[in-house]
Formats: C-alpha cells, structure tokens, sequence
C-alpha cells in the first residue's frame, strides 16, 4: 500500500509570462467545452509608470485541505480522493445545485452542458501514469511544478524550502495546494 | 477560357459558401456521466489513443511535436522531446494547433469568381475546373507578356512546391512579406557586419547569456517559443536583463533595468552605450583587435554620442546609460544584446541593426557561449528535377539597384512594380499568392488592393478565408498541416536536425494537400516533369534515405538528430574568416560608404506625433500569430479581440474610459474600420498607445474574428522605406481618437 500522497502545484511568478498555454494545453487534454475553463491567467499590475511591477499567475482549483465545496455539498459529489489529496467531482452523483460554486472563494467551479460540476483535476489521470498535468507539461517557461507535499525530497518540498511563496486568498482558511513562488 | 474582370470587387465569401456537410462534427467526445468519478477524466478504459508526428505551422518558429487522436478523433498536440525547436513544449498557439483543424470557417470547396446578375461572386467547383481555369489563364498571361509577369507570394514551409511551380514556369519573381516587412533589415544589418544572419530560429545562445538586451523586442509576449524557454533558463540562473521598450512589456516586468524610451530614437540609445564602452574601455580589446576592422573610425564617429547627448533625445537618464553600458561589459562576452525579429519600424532600420551588430562585436559577443552561436545545418540533398528555365528579366534587378542591400525579394516592391509597372513592357500580370494575407501583411492597404486590379489572374492558396481570398479570382483552399505532409524541415541549430510532419487526420471537406494540386497542376500546365515523384511519401522517403534516414524511421521518431558538424563557439585563439568584403567583422562599412550610406550608423531624429496624436506601435500577443490564427476557435476563446493601450493620463484628456470602444483615425485622415477596446494601463508612455497587430478581420465568414478588435495595418498610411534594404517602416504613424467615441466630445 504506497503512501498517502498530498499533491500541490507551485508556479514561480517569477518566469511565468501569462502566455495562457496552460489554459489552451488544460482544455484540448480534459476536453473541456468551449467557453469554459479549468484554468485561467491573471494579470496583477503595481505602481505608477515608469516604476511598476507585473506578476502574472496561472490559477486554478487549489485542491484545499480544507475544502468548503467538499463540506457544503449536499450529495457527497464533491470529495477528497483519499489517496492523492485531490479534489474530485462524481458527476453521476452532483445534481447541479451549485452550492460548491458559490462556497469555493477561487471561482473554480462551473456547470458543464450537461449539468453536473466541473473543475481542474490535477490531470490525476495522467500523474497516475507518472507524468505531469497537462498545463505543467505545456508550460514553456517550465514555471509550474507538481508533486507530493507528503515527500520532503520532492521538488515542491524543495522548493517551498528554499522560496518565498504565496497562497490566494489565506484569510479564507480552506489551506489551499496551489502555491505561488514570489 | 474564363471571363475577365475589369474590376474585382471584394466578395465576403459568407454569400458562396454552401450550408455543406458537418464532416467533422463537434469535434470532442461527450463525457457521458457514469456512476463513478472516472467519467470526470478524459481518458476512459479501451479509448485507442494514437499519436503522429508533425512539425507545427501556427507560426514559423516550426516546433516538432505529436498530435494525438483519440478514438479516430482529433484531440491534442503535444511537443516532441527531441526536438531542439520546442524542447517537448509548444506554445499556446502550437498547443491550439487543433483549432486550426476543427475551424467550421475553413474554406472548403476550390471557388471560382463569376458574374451573376451584375454581381460578383465565388462559385463553388470541383478541382478539376480550378485547375484547368488556372492552366489556362497561365497559359494566356506567359504568351501574352512572358512567363516572368508571374509573381508569387509565399509564406510557411507548405509553399515549396508552388515555388518550385513558380520556377519551372519561368519565373524568379517569388517573395515573402517576412523580409521588407519584417526581419529584413536586421539580416541586411547583420550580413553588412558579420557577412551572415542570424537566421531562423535565431542563433542566439540565450540559455548561457548572463545580461540580456532587448530593444522593443517584447520576447514572452512574441512566443518565439526556443527562445522564450532560454529566457526562462537564463533568468532562472540569475540573467540579468535590460528591456527597451515604450512599454512595459512582459519582459519588462522580469528585467533589472526597463528604458522607458522615447519611440524613434533607440539609435541614440546604442551610440551612447558604443560610446561609454569605448570611452571606459569595457569592450573585448583582444577580440576587437583580432577579428574586427573600423575601431578608430567608429570610436571617431560615437565620439560625441555621450549618454548626455542622449538624454534629451532618448528621456533616459546618463546614469542609467552608464549602469546599463557597465552591466553589458561586466558579463561580456555573455552579454546578448538581442537582434529582434520585426523591425521595420522607422525607416533606418538596418542602420539601428548595425549599431546592434556592432554594440555585440564589442562586447566579443558574436561565436562566444551567452551570445550568438554557430549554426549546425543538417545535410539533406534535394531530389534532381529538370533545370529551371531563366527568366529574362526579374523584378529583383530593379529592386537592387534602388536598395542595393536588399538580400531578399522585397514583397512592397513587387506589389508597386505591379501597379506601376518598371518598364512599359515589364508587366506583372499574375499573382500567386500562398498563406500570406497580403491585405493585412503589406502596409498602405490601398495600394495592394489597387495593385490586384491590375492583375489577369490572383490565386489564393490558404486554409482561412482570409481579406486576400475575397480578391482572388481563384481559391483554392487547402488542407491544414495536420492534414498533409510537408517538405522536411531542416532548419539551423544548435544541433544538425530534421523533423518530419505527417497528415494526423485525413484531409476535410473538399480540401487538398499543396503536394496533390501543384503536381495536377504542373501536369495540366505541361511541367510535371519537374515533380519527378510519384507523391510526398515518395518524395520524403527519396530525400530522407539519401540522408541517411527513411520515412519509415522518421514516422516513429518525428525528429532526428545527425552528429555535430563542428563546434558551436570561436575557440580561444582562432582565427575566423567572416564573410565580409574585408573578411572581418565590419565595425566601419566600406561597403555602405561606397554606395553613399553611412558607414558607421548615425542617429536620425524622426518626426514627431502633432498635437492631440499619438505614435502607433504594434506588436504581438502569445495567443496569435498575425492575423492567421484570430479565428482559431481555441485561441480566439483566449484572446477574442485586441485593445488600445493607452495611458491614463492620456485617456483623462479624451474622457475615455477603460473598457470602452473607439475607433482611431491616423494623421492622413484614415478612419479605422471597427472600435477597439481601450485599455487604460500605466504599462505606456503618454505619446504612444499600443495594438496587438491581426485583429478587425473585414471578412464575414470568419464568423469568431469578423469585426473583432481593430485592425492597425489599415492606418499604416505612411511608410518610411528603408534606403538601404527597402523595408517598410511601420511606426511613422500617428492616431488620435474619433470624437464619437470620446466622453468628452472634442479634445480637451
């Protein structure tokens, strides 16, 4: 029986250029319809000309320890899979009542065609072949990292070691795995 | 055969295009809800997934890659980790390849323009009837006014064969916007210096560079996807940048110094730093001394070009020129001061290339790691075919003794030549056009469409009912390069290299591979001789065991790697015979003085936007390439329409607010078509405002990017030629806002 894993994302600002592959690599691999999205960029701009500063951020499903769209959903759609950390929806069991999509302060849930939920998945099926997820895999400024939080040698452990990082919104206490190099 | 038009009328191909059968449907699978979170996964048990090799198109960067099918449909496109170009990783238009394929605006039947009832437009029809039309009409302008009245305009590796077509006609007349609107006088400016390119993909060693220089070189933003990946590298090992730019590009944002320059006088800007590192004596004497000539003349010419003439021209600072100078010369020979890529902006381009070329001779740049490296060809023997018959004249003799440095066909030139013909009896009477929207991509718009007016005959060769197609008397519209083979592509690098591509998806609707209708085409117009194979397996797979290779291997690995011919840098102590008339790399220009130019380049002050105008600039956005891919149904889902950057101070003026649409007018009284969304941002200075080049598509049936954002080429009015290589400067241009649009009513 391996180890419990607890899977988290780091993206490094520092490189990230906002070129939006991450979004298109999410969409042609999950196959997810058009006018939706699994992932998006957002552009952060500070300062008055000449002395700014830029930070671009690819964001997504924070795949939170503490999920409020895990607890608030009414027909257990909505659940951690034990062994990977990742937040997961049924879709034979979400009925589409969208309570999830109101709780998650990351606005990372949206309702497919057909009715039921959807959001980033951590492409698990893909790291269950071993590879990393689709937009990891895209990204031309390698900026995104994935791993096992659970592994201290792991390159996320590594890196959250060793950087100063962010997560979105902490006040919000859901304790989110998505974690941003600044 | 064929009625001839006195005058073409645009025809928006919304009106010929008939309902037509949905041959690729949706184009993905529906999940269909099962009783277990697996249905929330693409991938189900028993799905046959299946890969083939390719070499991307969506722009000319040209990375290797895989596209995938999943049961027999199209899904996605990954990178090839072999390949040198990408590293495994496409970019956001290379990963959106798909939508290229799944587009439901292609064109997909061959047209043909007629009269109905007084009105011009396309009737659909079959290849056959296309191609005897073409024939026939070939036939008529090569016996009418010779075979070298024939032009061809191409762009993309797909158009080799209809250049080979071009040939064997008899005709040399063959261009591509990519030189005088483009890369052309950095070429020039680089040939005139080192006696070579930089070529493409570009020689430079950006993963080693430890300070990086870009002169409105917006890197991140254009996703020239080897280097974006090196500037990543580099800046993770600590690269320390330099960006010049009116705006605050992305690059910009990752950079240590940003040079908010004044637009126009970047020339000032690279005299002062030749100038502070001659003056502080930080350039690689024994470098200088061994492969260069010029030293003392150049060190003559910059002597007054201190930061502190600079400083009223430029608006940055004489210390910033200093730290700046001093940080290049402090990690040279590993200092890359960045050539660019579009660069035809004011006219002197070549002049401002040379400063750069001259700016990395200095700092021993040029054959050092960290700088420019040397390129590695791999050695692929073209198949024989019959020799080319000679022309009797071409327009490139003419063009040369107006630009004597033009090393390349100049696009503008032959459109002019068109309609205004260099001789009584040198006529260019027919246009084939490949891939190049020529509406968009040649400045002056006016002129190109008075240009086709003069023609017997325009083929439109294209996927994409682009603005060319609704002037072409034919169209024929040929299958994606997912959907075909291509030529091989054996572009330079680090290493000698090959990459195959091969239709993933058999070809949709009533479309054609160029291979298939060039050699029909030949075959009708009496030429097939010179397509000695039987189709493109055979033609690849002739070429590539004469490589050493076979199609057979190449369908497995998509990319091959040959060993290295030498190595990729100048070893210590080497002599070097550079390509020059001098055999030196050319810090004063005997060349150039000999034809009247400036040997060492001098800064030209250029006019200035009049009161209540702002300078246009235009670059390019990581979700597309040119107007080509704006109606890609992924890409466009990303960036569906281009913005006007403008300053907020600027936008106080005009009572604009962010979000808002208006439309621009340039200083000749041209109106833009459509309104662009401004975007307030502090990221410009207050005399530009910036668009992202390839919106404001006129063309109906491009229903994603008909009318979306606002296209810049149209108010490219004025056009400052370069005298030395013919390029057409682009940024001479000034816009103000409409008044409609402005809160305010009239300026404040």
């Amino acid at each position: 029986m391996a180890l419990k894993k607890r899977y988290a994302m780091v993206i490094d600002t520092a490189l990230c250029i906002g070129c939006g592959d991450c979004v298109v690599a999410c969409k042609t691999e999950n196959e997810v319809p058009e006018g939706l999205s699994r992932d998006w960029v957002v552009e952060r701009l500070s300062g008055e000309f000449p002395d700014l500063s830029l930070q671009y951020r690819s964001e997504r499903c924070n795949h939170c320890s503490n999920a409020p769209c895990v607890s608030v959903c009414p027909t257990g759609a909505s659940f951690v899979d034990e062994e990977s950390n990742v937040v997961l929806v049924d879709p034979s069991l979400c009925t589409g009542c969208k309570s999830c999509v109101a709780s998650c302060p990351y606005d990372a849930r949206f309702v497919m065609p057909e009715g039921y939920v959807s959001k980033c998945t951590f492409c698990l099926h893909r790291v269950r072949e071993g590879l990393d997820p689709a937009c990891v895999a895209a990204c031309p400024t390698r900026c995104m990292h994935f791993g096992d939080l659970n592994d201290p040698d792991s390159e996320v452990s590594r890196l959250l070691k060793r950087r100063k990082y962010e997560v979105i919104a902490p006040q919000a206490g859901t304790e989110p795995n998505v974690f941003y190099l600044v | 055969m064929g009625h001839s038009f006195n005058r073409r009328d645009f025809i928006k191909l919304a009106s010929a295009a008939g309902a037509g059968a949905a041959v690729l449907g949706g184009g993905y699978a529906v999940l269909n809800p099962t009783p277990s979170a697996a249905a929330a996964f693409p991938v189900q048990p028993g799905d046959v997934i299946r890969r083939t090799p390719t070499y991307c198109e969506m722009c000319f960067w040209q990375c290797a890659g895989w596209v995938y099918t999943k049961n027999g449909r199209p899904w996605k496109i990954v990178g090839n980790d072999e390949d040198q170009h990408s590293t495994g990783r496409f970019c956001t238009r290379g990963t959106g390849g798909i939508g290229s394929y799944t587009d439901p605006d292609r064109l997909k039947k061959p047209l043909i323009r007629v009269e109905e009832r007084g009105k011009q437009v396309f009737r659909e029809v079959e290849w056959e009837e296309a191609l005897d039309y073409i024939a026939a009409k070939l036939a008529a302008v090569k016996e009418a006014y010779g075979p070298e009245s024939l032009a061809m305009f191409s762009h993309g590796n797909g158009a080799a064969h209809w250049k080979t077509l071009t040939k064997a006609y008899g005709s040399a007349c063959i261009t591509a916007p990519s030189f005088a609107q483009c890369r052309g006088p950095r070429d020039t400016g680089f040939v005139l210096t080192y006696g070579e390119e930089v070529g493409s993909p570009e020689r430079t060693d950006i993963e080693n560079s430890r300070c990086m220089v870009l002169i409105g070189s917006h890197l991140g933003e254009n996703l020239h996807n080897g280097q974006v990946q090196e500037m990543s590298t580099a800046l993770s090992r600590g690269c320390e940048m330099i960006v010049v730019d009116p705006r605050f590009s992305v690059a910009a944002g990752k950079a240590k110094y940003w040079l908010p320059i004044k637009p126009a006088t970047d020339t000032a800007l690279i005299l002062a730093w030749i100038n502070v590192i001659l003056e502080e004596g930080l350039y690689d004497r024994e470098y200088v001394e061994r492969y260069t000539i010029g030293l003392e003349a150049l060190k003559a010419a910059v002597e007054r070009n201190t930061p502190e003439w600079a400083y009223p021209i430029t608006s940055i600072e004489p210390s910033v020129i200093r730290e700046t100078a001093r940080l290049m010369g402090r990690h040279a020979p590993a200092t890359l001061v960045h050539p660019g890529r579009h660069v035809t902006w004011y006219g002197d381009d070549t002049q401002r290339s040379r400063a750069i070329a001259i700016l990395n001779a200095l700092l021993g740049s040029w054959g050092r790691p960290g700088g420019f490296y040397i390129q590695q060809k791999p050695a692929v023997p073209d198949l024989e075919h019959p020799p080319f018959p000679t022309p009797a004249w071409t327009l490139c003799d003419f063009a040369k003794q107006k630009y004597p440095f033009a090393i390349s066909t100049i696009a503008s030139e032959i459109r002019d030549a068109t309609l205004h013909p260099v001789a009584p009896d040198k006529l260019i009477k027919a246009w084939l056009v490949y891939g190049s929207n020529l509406i968009f991509a040649l400045p002056e718009m006016q002129k190109t469409i008075d240009a086709i007016q003069q023609l017997d005959l325009l083929v439109v060769v294209d996927i994409m009912p682009a603005e060319i197609a609704g002037w072409a008397d034919v169209v024929l519209p040929e299958s994606t390069y997912l959907e075909r083979y291509d030529d091989l592509r054996d572009s330079p690098g680090r290493r000698p290299q090959i990459a195959l591509r091969s239709p993933a998806f058999e070809p949709a609707y009533d479309t054609r591979p160029s291979e298939w209708i060039v050699k029909r085409l030949a075959e009708k117009m009496g030429l097939g001789r010179y397509f000695p194979w039987e189709d493109m397996q055979d033609y690849l797979n002739r070429r590539l065991t004469a490589a050493g290779s076979s199609l057979e291997e190449m369908k497995q690995l998509g990319v091959k790697t040959f060993p290295s011919q030498g190595p990729l840098y100048f070893q210590p102590g080497e002599d070097i015979h550079f390509n020059t008339p001098s055999g030196k790399i050319e810090l004063y220009s005997q060349q150039l003085a000999d034809y009247g130019y400036d040997p060492v380049p001098v800064y030209q002050a250029h006019p200035e936007p009049p009161e209540g105008f702002y300078r246009l600039l235009q670059g390019r956005a990581p979700a597309h390439t040119f107007a080509r891919t704006t109606n890609n149904p992924l890409l466009t889902e990303l960036m569906p329409e281009n913005e006007v950057w403008v300053n907020p101070a600027v936008a106080r003026d005009w009572g604009l607010k962010n979000g808002q649409y208006v439309r621009l007018k340039n200083q000749d009284g041209v109106e833009g078509t459509f309104p662009l969304k401004v975007r307030l941002t502090q990221r410009i200075r207050m005399d530009a405002v910036y668009m992202v080049h390839g919106f404001g598509h006129t063309q109906k049936q491009m229903k994603k990017s008909y009318g979306k954002g606002a296209d810049d080429n149209e108010l490219v009015t004025n056009v400052s030629i370069d005298p030395i290589m013919g390029g057409t400067g682009r940024r001479s241009n000034f816009v103000t806002f409409m008044s409609e649009n402005t809160g305010a009513g009239e300026v404040v």
